[in-house]
């Protein structure tokens, strides 16, 4: 096949596009330019953007022995990516910009025009498992390198773009396994560190970044049932299920600490409460996809396992499609899920399907809140 | 089978220049000690000096080596600003254009950045040529207060050719330097240093088949610029450090070599671009030849594509075993809509669908054959792969 190895400079695409060349694939090496500014030379791996990480992946392409581009991608990315990240954030959502890259740009804008270029498949560093069940189709699992799983993030990629794709360090068993693999193969990145930061800001602090492009604003802090209880610079320098930062003179009645809510940009107020109101029982969607074959009855509830954030955990919880809309019903409370998450479903080890999260439903009404006792949250998840 | 068509980002070392060069780098001297080795090193650096004043039609003592391109241009830039500001502190303005290389836009908005100086950008037309009733209307009412003019003689990316005579014309019933980047142009059109009423002219070797590292600024001998580099004053006090006397003569053989093939390889190279250019307009019946019907480089054929990517043209033609270019490329290899084209009125879309292919000393019929065979299927698919915008 020809394959496309998408190269961000980092050990684990690098040694993903040296086993796709070991496999026998014509393989040609591409770094994708995400920033507007391309003179940006930052210390450290920041995933995408620099100087330096594109110079990284051109030395691996090189031990490799084969041929290396960069394309600009910088234009789709600010407009698919970035503008909608802070968009995002002005509507008091929590987004996350690695899936929307992953949906728009590497399995999108990018395949389309590997296909284009006469590319069979584009290869990445992921660590996803793809698996062929008996009627031959394409199922997407997690990787046995569990504490790098990275399926999550894949959970947007539907059945054609599953043909397209090539995860080959799904089966590794660990990061150290591929350090230790990209030594011996004498690239040069097998020791750099890993990113965690979301490539397109620079100091990687996301809400002085937002409150850079939004402006502050002063609004209100208020409780569920309305009290007004302190003041904020800016709705969107918060997130669900945030503690700290809150400016609220007075303790809560109870004594308890209080945790954000709900963010209403409309108004521009944070509603806050405590820990056990920020446990949800429901969530749901209406952007949703099938990650591969979608499942024959969706109108009934099936038990699956829901994924609400990157490094999260799996809760049990039961899903139907209910007038255009994934529902998802989690067997124990969950806490912090924000409108703007993507709930991804699993099947066992395979992801099934993901939706973006429009709308949560609370484990405890208002009413149970304000009643005198008020629940502990002791019992619940942690997220 | 590969085929270099990228000789505007830098042309083969010429064989006899190589072997020159090579022999060169085992003389020992300082061209500075007093000893007979340092005056051996001295007699070979000042007959490159005197070989390459005649191909630029200088006087000898207005050869200045440096480095190549981009430090020439920034001595001349900063050089000469400095120097007329400070006999005419009302003379801030610097008039260049916005289709000048990155060697000359870049110490130019250093200076109104940090020195304050004030810039005023020429006019440029769709095909690259500068507003010269512009500039003549413009010095009529603001001449005494303009520093320097700074305006190339051949563009790197279209290879438009700039009528410097009318400038320096202009100029000069002002009393203001003018500096141009013929780096691009030199070897490649005739260029008369004397002729052309220039105060400062920079070229470089590795345009003209010699080695990357060694250019010259040429400066008039009534000219005086502020040094950049301190040390030890070579170079007529304008330029110090442990000058070249390898990379001179090689520079100057290259120089030579290029000058006597001028007339022909000019010529030659007319007919091959006018093929290429007749070809690929067949092909993609959408091209724009970027320079139209302005007087041009013989060798470079520079073209927009509509509702391409040049990343996608220039990835199947790599593949094909062609080399072409964007016409610019940033430090990290990604080709970016070219500035040249921006201020020549192209949107951000048209530029990036830019092609440079460049022909030079060693460029056979058969590989702009090659070429026109390959590029058919390039385009097509290429086309197919639409624009990253989209």
């Amino acid at each position: 096949m020809k394959v496309l190895a998408a190269m961000s400079g980092g050990v684990d695409s690098a040694v993903a596009a040296a086993r796709a060349v070991e496999a026998g694939h014509e393989v040609v090496g591409v770094h994708l330019a995400l920033s507007r500014m391309p003179g940006t030379l930052r210390t450290g791996s920041r995933g995408c953007c620099t100087i330096e990480d594109s110079m990284d992946a051109q030395r691996a392409a090189s031990v490799l022995g084969i041929p290396y581009y960069v394309w600009d991608f910088s234009e789709r990315f600010k407009e698919e990516v970035v503008d909608e990240f802070i968009a995002e954030y002005e509507a008091g959502r929590t987004p996350n910009p690695c899936m929307r890259c992953n949906e728009r740009i590497k399995f999108a804008a990018l395949l389309e025009k590997a296909l284009a270029l006469g590319f069979d498949a584009v290869c990445t560093g992921h660590y996803a498992t793809l698996l062929t069940d008996e009627d031959g189709n394409l199922e997407l699992h997690r990787s046995n390198a569990l504490a790098k799983d990275q399926s999550y993030v894949l959970g947007v990629l539907n059945e054609e773009q599953l043909k397209h794709s090539m995860f080959p360090l799904g089966a590794s068993a660990s990061k150290d396994l591929i350090r230790a693999e990209a030594e011996a193969r004498g690239l040069s990145v097998a020791n750099k560190p890993d990113s965690y930061d979301i490539c397109f800001i620079p100091e990687g602090d996301t809400q002085d970044w937002i409150a850079d492009k939004l402006g502050n604003q002063t609004g209100e802090i208020v409780d569920r049932s309305g009290k007004v209880l302190g003041s904020h610079e800016g709705s969107h320098g918060f997130t669900v299920g945030q503690r700290k930062g809150l400016a609220i003179g007075r303790p809560a009645a109870d004594g308890r600490p209080r945790y954000v809510l709900e963010i209403r940009p409309k108004t521009n107020t944070v509603v806050v409460g405590p820990l056990a109101a920020l446990a949800i029982s429901e969530m749901a969607g209406t952007r949703f996809t099938w990650c591969g074959q979608p499942p024959k009855n969706t109108d009934d509830w099936t038990d699956v396992l829901v994924q609400v954030r990157a490094h999260g955990d799996a809760i049990p919880a039961d899903f139907a499609i209910l007038n255009g809309e994934m529902v998802i019903r989690v067997k124990e409370p969950l806490l912090g899920v924000a409108p703007g998450q993507t709930a991804v479903l699993y099947l066992g080890t395979r992801v099934l399907g993901q939706t973006t999260i429009n709308r949560t439903v609370s484990a405890v009404s208002v009413d149970e809140e304000f009643a005198t006792e008020h629940p502990t949250g002791d019992s619940l998840v942690g997220a | 089978m590969t085929v270099y068509l990228d000789h505007a980002a830098t042309t083969p070392i010429r064989p006899d220049v190589l072997d020159a060069y090579t022999r060169a780098l085992q003389v020992v001297g300082n061209p500075s000690s007093v000893h007979k080795f340092g005056q051996d090193a001295r007699n070979s650096l000042e007959a490159a000096r005197d070989s390459l004043a005649a191909s630029v039609g200088a006087n000898r003592s207005e050869i200045i080596f440096t480095s190549g391109g981009t430090e020439s241009d920034n001595l001349a830039i900063k050089g000469l600003f400095w120097q007329r500001n400070a006999e005419e502190p009302s003379r801030k303005v610097i008039i260049t254009a916005g289709t000048e290389h990155h060697g000359v836009l870049d110490p130019v908005y250093w200076l109104v950045d940090h020195q304050g100086a004030e810039l005023a950008l020429i006019p440029v037309n769709s095909q690259g040529e500068f507003d010269l009733d512009w500039l003549d209307d413009f010095l009529a009412k603001r001449g005494s207060e303009v520093a320097l003019i700074s305006l190339m003689w051949a563009n790197n990316e279209t290879g438009v050719i700039a009528d410097i005579g009318r400038i320096t014309e202009l100029a000069k019933r002002q009393g203001i330097p003018v500096h141009s980047d013929a780096v691009a142009a030199f070897g490649h059109t005739p260029v008369d240093f004397a002729r052309s009423g220039l105060a400062a002219m920079s070229i470089s070797a590795h345009k003209v088949g010699g080695p990357v590292g060694s250019g010259a600024l040429v400066v008039g001998r009534s000219v005086k610029l502020t040094s950049l580099v301190h040390g030890g004053g070579q170079e007529r006090s304008m330029r110090s450090g442990t000058m070249d006397a390898a990379g001179a003569h090689a520079f100057a053989l290259a120089a030579d070599l290029a000058i006597r093939e001028l007339a022909s390889e000019t010529a030659r190279l007319n007919l091959l671009r006018e093929q290429l250019v007749d070809g690929v307009l067949k092909i993609s019946p959408d091209a724009i030849f970027s320079r139209g019907e302005a007087a041009g480089l013989a060798g470079t054929a520079h073209f927009t594509f509509a509702g391409c990517s040049a990343d996608s043209m220039i990835f199947l033609l790599d593949a094909a075993g062609i080399s072409v270019s964007a016409g610019s490329a940033c430090t990290a290899g990604v080709n970016r809509p070219s500035h040249v084209l921006l201020a020549m009125g192209r949107t951000e879309d048209e530029a990036t669908g830019a092609l440079r292919i460049t022909l030079g000393y060693t460029t056979t019929a058969d590989e702009v054959k090659l070429f026109l065979e390959a590029f058919p299927a390039v385009y097509a698919a290429a086309k197919k792969a639409g624009l990253p915008s989209k």
